[in-house]
């Protein structure tokens, strides 16, 4: 399998379905490493990172899950490709505008992939679909317990696993939730929500700062705190939030159903109408309109569209899959018109 | 829509900016808006939110310079105090006065319970396992009344015990 190869693929947190899928998008695990006695990523000079390569890549390779993955270096990548993979959310911001070497091993359905020399030389992530953080953790749980015993991991007992950033330390773990809320948001109730969300202990990003709309109503919650909470305590934690959140999102769609159904209504057909007809929309345009086509199909408005193709639809009408696609670089204009030419495609398609 | 700044080029970044409660609106190009900076920070890593917790940016004091640089990677307190990371594992040892209130601020604790590497766990398990029998043979020397060779044992078990204090504190 080679990078190229992802292009044609539907990622397996993609598929829509799982736990709560018609609020839950998606639940990621991800957990900070580092090898005892080699400098932090940041820090290591190239002979160093190479070494890190070089100890990391064969131990990722032989543990059972990761048996059938592939790796790409980044530093042999393009400024295209590296966004493409950032779109996938196989790889982070730091790692595809990172300097030296670095790399990232992608497992089956993109399930599980691995960052080397990232801020810290392992970042272990695995998303699934849907709310089902406990699952990504097992697994996550048993790659990690196959790499620690073949590699060495800074640990003290006081203070877990040593990570370059002091916010990681601990068990190194960020659980995360990608909600959809588009009903709070509309009726203006997500705020308070959001507020309540940091006084437990948790971050929720995809907001530009108070009183502003996210893109697509999109938001994803996670933990702040890595040290004194045992790992299970921690998703524990956050998925007796989401639960919380899920209801009040639930009931803002029963309340919205019920006084404003025409209007939701309104709402929901005008996006689709615009969608299936559209010649030019840039992606902010389309995250918001398949925000309120979702709601749409998550109220049983409309059984024409699937959540897959949504979900499709959002990861490959951002401007890197458009280009991947196309097999060459298209201006932002461009952009615009092949995005509306393939979201019209993959409406009528079913 | 075209650019604000060339003119040329259609407008794909937006933007709202809220300054005192007047919001205004903000439309460029992708070249435009590079330069402008506007496209340079598309997420906000958790590591800036250390600075206000980490007394960044302030002049050095001569306690900071007392600090000393970590003997593994060379690391010293004021670089930790621009870039908010720390340079190996063994920092977290070299510079653990300054570490511990600053980790107990942003996680609320200084003790870790979730996953132990299963390498420290050995070692720990050794130690105790070690400790145990060492008691036992403590128990039946003051039975048998050989107190030279009780305090022989008492001796070994606080040097045992000191150890796993230390390293449990410095790892």
């Amino acid at each position: 399998m080679k990078l190229n190869d992802l292009v044609c693929q539907t990622s397996e947190w993609l598929k829509g379905t799982g736990p709560n899928s018609e609020m839950v998008m998606s639940s990621r695990v991800r957990l900070a490493r580092n090898l005892t006695e080699i400098p932090f990523a940041h820090r290591a000079r190239r002979d160093k990172q190479l070494a890190v390569m070089s100890l990391v890549r064969p131990a990722i390779e032989s543990t059972k899950i990761l048996k059938t993955s592939f790796f790409v270096d980044l530093s042999e990548l393009n400024s295209l490709d590296r966004q493409f993979l950032l779109e996938r959310h196989l790889i982070s911001h730091e790692l595809a505008e990172g300097k030296g070497v670095r790399g990232v091993v992608i497992g089956e359905r993109e399930m599980v992939s691995i960052m080397v020399n990232e801020e810290d030389h392992l970042r272990i992530q695995c998303i699934q679909s849907g709310l089902q953080l406990m699952d990504a953790w097992r697994l996550i749980d048993r790659i990690e317990s196959e790499l620690d015993a073949k590699l060495k991991f800074a640990f003290s007992r006081n203070w877990g696993y040593l990570t370059a950033c002091p916010t990681n330390a601990g068990t190194g773990m960020r659980a995360s939730v990608m909600l959809h809320l588009p009903s709070l948001v509309l009726t203006k109730q997500i705020g308070k929500v959001l507020q309540a969300i940091t006084k437990l202990g948790l971050v929720a990003r995809g907001l530009y700062g108070e009183g502003t709309e996210p893109s697509g109503n999109y938001f994803q919650i996670s933990n702040q705190v890595t040290l004194g909470q045992s790992e299970e305590e921690i998703i524990d934690n956050i998925e007796r939030v989401i639960k919380q959140i899920i209801g009040h999102e639930e009931n803002a769609r029963k309340a919205l159903l019920g006084k404003g159904k025409r209007q939701l209504e309104d709402r929901v057909f005008r996006a689709y109408g615009i969608l299936k007809n559209v010649r030019v929309i840039d992606s902010n345009e389309t995250i918001n309109l398949l925000s309120a086509l979702r709601l749409g199909v998550d109220l049983g408005l409309t059984k024409d569209v699937s959540r897959r193709t949504l979900n499709e639809l959002f990861i490959i009408t951002q401007p890197a899959h458009l280009q991947k696609l196309h097999g060459k670089t298209l201006t932002p204009g461009q952009r615009d018109m092949k995005r509306a030419e393939l979201i019209r495609e993959k409406l009528s398609g079913k | 829509m075209l650019c604000e700044i060339c003119g040329k080029s259609q407008a794909t970044v937006h933007y709202t900016e809220i300054i005192n409660n007047e919001s205004s609106e903000t439309h460029l190009c992708e070249d435009c808006a590079r330069k402008k900076g506007a496209m340079l920070k598309p997420h906000f890593p958790l590591a800036d939110l250390l600075s206000g917790l980490i007394d960044f940016n302030l002049p050095l004091t001569l306690e900071d310079k007392g600090r000393g640089k970590c003997p593994q990677c060379g690391l010293t307190y004021s670089d930790f105090k621009k870039i908010g990371r720390l340079g190996c594992g063994q920092c977290y040892d070299t510079f653990k006065e300054s570490l511990a209130p600053l980790l107990k601020r942003v996680h609320g604790s200084n003790e870790h319970v979730g996953k132990s590497s299963a390498l420290a766990g050995k070692a720990m398990q050794e130690a105790t396992l070690q400790l145990r029998e060492l008691q036992e043979r403590l128990q039946k020397a003051i039975q048998r009344e050989e107190f030279e060779e009780a305090a022989r044992l008492r001796d070994r078990i606080r040097e045992i015990e000191k150890k796993t204090r230390k390293s449990a504190a410095s790892e």
